[in-house]
């Protein structure tokens, strides 16, 4: 936008500097480092004796194998001896090795990111579309049936488990026949793409009916805040009709606690994956944890908790970003 | 409109208001009736009913009058089932939410109190916490919890841990919200310790925030419980929702399609999880100055 | 105006619904055509079943290139008397009477007509040192979106260009257009406020508080402001304030509310120096004059509260707070009295109903 008359402008600063996102970067990272701590001393500090359930004959091996087993496993060493190896690990990039799976992590982790993303990615693309326009019509709208049914309806779904909504959905299909498990179906003779979209419906549905609900709830609370403010009535004073006067001005306002609030509930879009993907045999990372929880195959669990901690934080970062973009009061001066 | 009549709608705040919200009445007479089953348990289902051994009834069988949620893969009838399982998921999300808000409420209050070193190695320590996604963690720590603890115990502590954050983190804003308040400045002027200043004023302020809130919390913890059960993370031994509905994954439900084991445990958790919840909101509503619109 | 004139647009005398027969009170010095007509409005909202009556019957008139001052304690109805005239009220609210805006009734608008109109022939300059701005968006897109609305076919550079200009216009450097509400201040957001009721250039401006929660100096700038606005455009101007010194110094003519009711009409000197209505009076008095060491050490505040719109009952309204108020005051409520040509009060203390 140019000036009306030369001079006087200040320079309209940017949205982002990049002091404030190397800073930003920095406590994402700092916060990083001390999962990687936290990872270590977890598994370390608390004891068990998890040579045992790997053992041949479990509990009732003789203490010559449990001991060499522990030396394959590399608990045996003193404590520092082994932090020293996991720093080194990590710095290669190298998350141990599984004892379950007798495979690297990082692969078993790379080769189960693409379903994990693709099933709830959808699901999250899916719901906070959906679910912040059905809570911005419902409190825009308080009161009225509309608003009343669906806060009913987000509540009660709100409640319920991911997973128990996809068991039950699955034993429903099971009585008609219709099974819903796995990715893709190897005998079947259509393309990869069209099967794995065929055997992704039920369970990015039963995600996203859930997470709906959580949005739409917080989108509809972020509304009724805004529904009183003076701007508003400046905007229909100035002869704007209703709805834009909810598109252009009220949104706007009402998305800002969403989307911090959006991000911040990424922790339990991380919780459904592990047992939407469980539920529902679905060869991602969430079935890769549940996996790891038998024995506990300790490398794999370790590696799955750095990442699942690493993408939150990661999430968070962006989340930190966005907000001095979609806000002009945040930015800074 | 005057003072006087916005005087006049306080009605609609405070304890009165309340037992008025319809919400909040639903919801509380959800849970007092589960309430009531937890405690009279063994007199409303027969204990016998648990045993695998003493089942009286054949394998999955359907809803009948006799056995009116059926029965599951062992022949135990699936109302008794979860008849008993009120007891534990109840107590696990109630003690495991007791553990989370006494954690969240003193850290959160002394991050918000003392600036400085203290109050900022607290802070920081809260947002790690919340950084890392809860099942994670929970699954991680108990699936190495030590042994010799009890299991039962082992999950209600790790539900605990897992989720006294985010309360801290509401805390925390609310204690900075109360401290920038003229009286307390008074209050520090007479001399007032910490100890002092923090129970006496900051506390009475901060408590309705924290009930509002110990609500919502149960209502995660009782999800958690049934999610780590179901998991097969819980104790093998007690009877709770997620348990059930753990054997009965495991018990093939889906091929034997015997909906009814999937249901009387399933519609429980939805019930309860939702009559907290709608507590939870009737609370915000109540402390919300804009005299309830939510 | 001739006397026959003013004859034949004298409008009956009206019975309300209390059996009292009230006549309007004259117009000073009316425009031809009057630009704004309100005849009998009576807004109440309604609370769970019970209706809380905020304006009880109000007659104003105001012609182009005048100002009407509206003066009132908080709660006294004005703000929901401006609120009525665009029909901004909440859904609660319950309107009757007229308002006759270029003698067209915008309570019967259709809702097409009324946005037409809304900001194209009457706009409000709300009080813009809180959050009657957008914060998200900049001003002078706030400003501009007026503009698009009612000239569609503007450009975006048109739109530009004239915001630019009505920002110059108010005091505002040009480039401000792309700050945000939270970057001005209190007094640059008044103005804004003021330029942006400009936009559609409206034959009728209703400022509602535009002098409050800022300090005295901005205060005076604001209301030079208005003042020269008014003589170059010739608009019609409705000034809401609980100030009844700033109504006094800027308006032709002062219109004092109290629950709901016109209780005293004149103009804006005559009624600060000498009132007729002995709420007027403890109005005025409410503020020290400068100077004057006997008021300051002895101000003279009004005892009591304003009523609750539930406890009004049959009598004058003031009657609880009256200094001299008579017996018969609690019983019968007053209509406005000719005091003298130019003014009128209601109470019963002065002259004889006209």
């Amino acid at each position: 936008m140019g000036n009306a008359n030369g001079g006087g402008a200040p320079r309209r600063p940017r949205p982002l500097s990049l002091s404030l996102v190397l800073r930003r970067c920095a406590a994402a990272l700092a916060t990083l480092v001390f999962v990687v701590l936290a990872n270590f001393f977890l598994f370390r500090i608390l004891p068990g004796n998890p040579e045992k359930t790997f053992a041949p004959r479990g509990r009732n091996a003789d203490p010559e194998t449990l001991r060499q087993l522990r030396e394959t496993l590399g608990i045996n060493d003193p404590l520092n001896v082994q932090f020293g190896k996991y720093l080194q690990q990590l710095a290669h990039l190298d998350l141990g090795w599984s004892w379950s799976k007798k495979e690297p992590v990082l692969d078993l982790i790379l080769r189960g990111l693409w379903p994990t993303v693709l099933l709830s990615g959808t699901a999250l693309v899916l719901a906070s579309g959906i679910g912040v326009w059905l809570g911005s019509r419902a409190g825009w709208r308080y009161g009225s049936r509309f608003d009343r049914w669906s806060s009913n309806l987000a509540v009660t779904f709100y409640s319920t488990p991911e997973w128990l909504l996809g068991l039950v959905v699955l034993v429903v299909l099971g009585r008609f026949g219709l099974g819903a498990g796995g990715m893709t179906d190897p005998r079947s003779e259509l393309p990869v793409w069209l099967d794995v979209l065929r055997h992704m419906v039920v369970p990015v549905l039963v995600l996203a009916v859930v997470y709906v609900a959580e949005y739409s709830l917080i989108m509809r609370s972020s509304i009724l805040d805004e529904r009183r403010a003076d701007y508003l009535t400046t905007a229909r004073a100035k002869g704007l009709r209703d709805d834009l006067v909810l598109r252009r001005h009220a949104m706007p306002n009402a998305l800002l606690p969403t989307v911090s609030l959006l991000f911040l509930s990424l922790g339990f879009v991380v919780a459904g994956a592990i047992t939407v993907e469980m539920v529902f045999s679905w060869p991602g990372l969430g079935r890769l944890t549940y996996e790891a929880t038998r024995g506990p195959d300790v490398p794999l669990l370790q590696g799955l908790f750095l990442f699942f901690s690493a993408a939150v934080i990661f999430m968070n970062l962006l989340a930190d970003l966005l907000m001095p973009v979609l806000d002009p009061r945040v930015r800074q001066p | 409109m005057t003072a006087g009549s916005a005087q006049r709608r306080s009605g609609r705040s405070g304890w009165r208001g309340l037992l008025r919200d319809g919400e909040f009445r639903s919801g509380a007479i959800v849970l007092v009736l589960f309430g009531l089953v937890a405690i009279f348990a063994d007199l409303l289902a027969d204990p016998d009913g648990l045993s695998v051994v003493k089942a009286a009834g054949g394998a999955l069988e359907h809803p009948s009058w006799q056995y009116l949620l059926g029965t599951d893969a062992d022949g135990r009838s699936v109302l008794t089932l979860v008849v008993h399982g009120t007891q534990i998921t109840l107590l696990v999300g109630l003690a495991a939410t007791l553990i989370s808000m006494v954690l969240g409420t003193v850290v959160g209050v002394m991050s918000g109190h003392f600036t400085g070193v203290g109050g900022g190695l607290l802070n920081r320590f809260t947002e790690w916490f919340l950084v890392i996604p809860y099942l994670p963690l929970a699954i991680v720590l108990a699936t190495v919890f030590p042994p010799q603890v009890p299991k039962l115990l082992a999950v209600i502590i790790v539900i605990g841990v897992t989720s006294w954050s985010s309360t801290a983190r509401l805390v925390r804003a609310q204690t900075m919200a109360v401290e920038a308040r003229p009286y307390l400045e008074r209050a520090r002027a007479l001399g007032a310790g910490h100890r002092h200043q923090m129970t006496r004023h900051v506390l009475p302020n901060v408590m309705p925030l924290v009930l509002a809130n110990t609500t919502l919390t149960v209502s995660i913890a009782i999800i958690a419980e049934t999610s780590l059960s179901f998991l097969g993370l819980g104790d093998p031994l007690r009877i709770s929702w997620g348990r059930i509905l753990d054997m009965a994954y495991s018990g093939g439900v889906i091929s034997q399609g015997a909906w009814w084991w999937v249901l009387g445990p399933g519609v429980a958790v939805v019930l309860v999880v939702r009559a907290f919840n709608m507590c939870g909101r009737a609370l915000e509503r109540i402390l919300d100055p804009r005299l309830g619109e939510r | 105006m001739s006397s026959e004139e003013r004859a034949e647009r004298a409008p009956q005398a009206r019975a309300n619904t209390a059996g009292e027969v009230r006549v309007p009170q004259a117009r000073a010095g009316g425009g031809p055509a009057s630009l704004l007509e309100i005849r009998d409005l009576r807004v109440s909202y309604r609370d769970r079943g019970v209706p809380l009556p905020a304006v009880r019957g109000v007659d104003l008139t105001l012609g182009a290139g005048q100002t009407l001052g509206l003066a009132g304690e908080s709660g006294c109805g004005k703000s929901t008397l401006a609120s009525a005239l665009l029909r901004l009220l909440p859904a609660n609210a319950e309107v009757s009477g007229e308002i006759l805006l270029n003698g067209s009734d915008v309570l019967k608008m259709s809702w097409g007509q009324l946005r037409a109109v809304r900001w194209n022939e009457a706009s409000i300059v709300f009080q813009g040192a809180m959050h009657a701005l957008n914060p998200v968006r900049a001003i002078g897109r706030q400003i501009a979106e007026a503009i698009v609305l009612h000239a569609p076919k503007s450009s975006a550079a048109t739109a530009r260009r004239q915001v630019g200009e009505l920002l110059e216009q108010v005091g505002v450097p040009a480039w401000r257009a792309e700050s945000y509400p939270h970057e001005l201040s209190g007094g640059q957001k008044q103005r804004v406020m003021i330029a942006m009721a400009l936009a559609c250039s409206p034959q009728l401006i209703i400022a509602d508080e535009p002098t409050t929660a800022l300090d005295v100096m901005v205060q005076a700038q604001v209301l030079t402001l208005l003042r020269q606005l008014v003589q170059e455009r010739g608009v019609g101007l409705i000034l809401i304030s609980h100030d009844l010194s700033v109504l006094a110094s800027t308006c032709d003519r002062v219109a004092v509310m109290y629950a709901g009711r016109i209780v005293e009409q004149g103009p804006g000197h005559r009624l600060f120096a000498g009132a007729a209505h002995p709420y007027t009076q403890a109005l005025a008095a409410a503020f020290p004059v400068i100077g004057d060491m006997a008021s300051r050490r002895a101000p003279r505040g009004l005892p009591g509260d304003p009523p609750d719109p539930r406890d009004l009952g049959e009598g004058c309204a003031f009657a609880p707070r009256c200094p001299v108020a008579l017996p018969e005051c609690a019983r019968h409520d007053i209509a406005l009295r000719t005091v003298d040509a130019e003014r009128s009060a209601a109470c019963v203390h002065v002259g004889a109903v006209a």
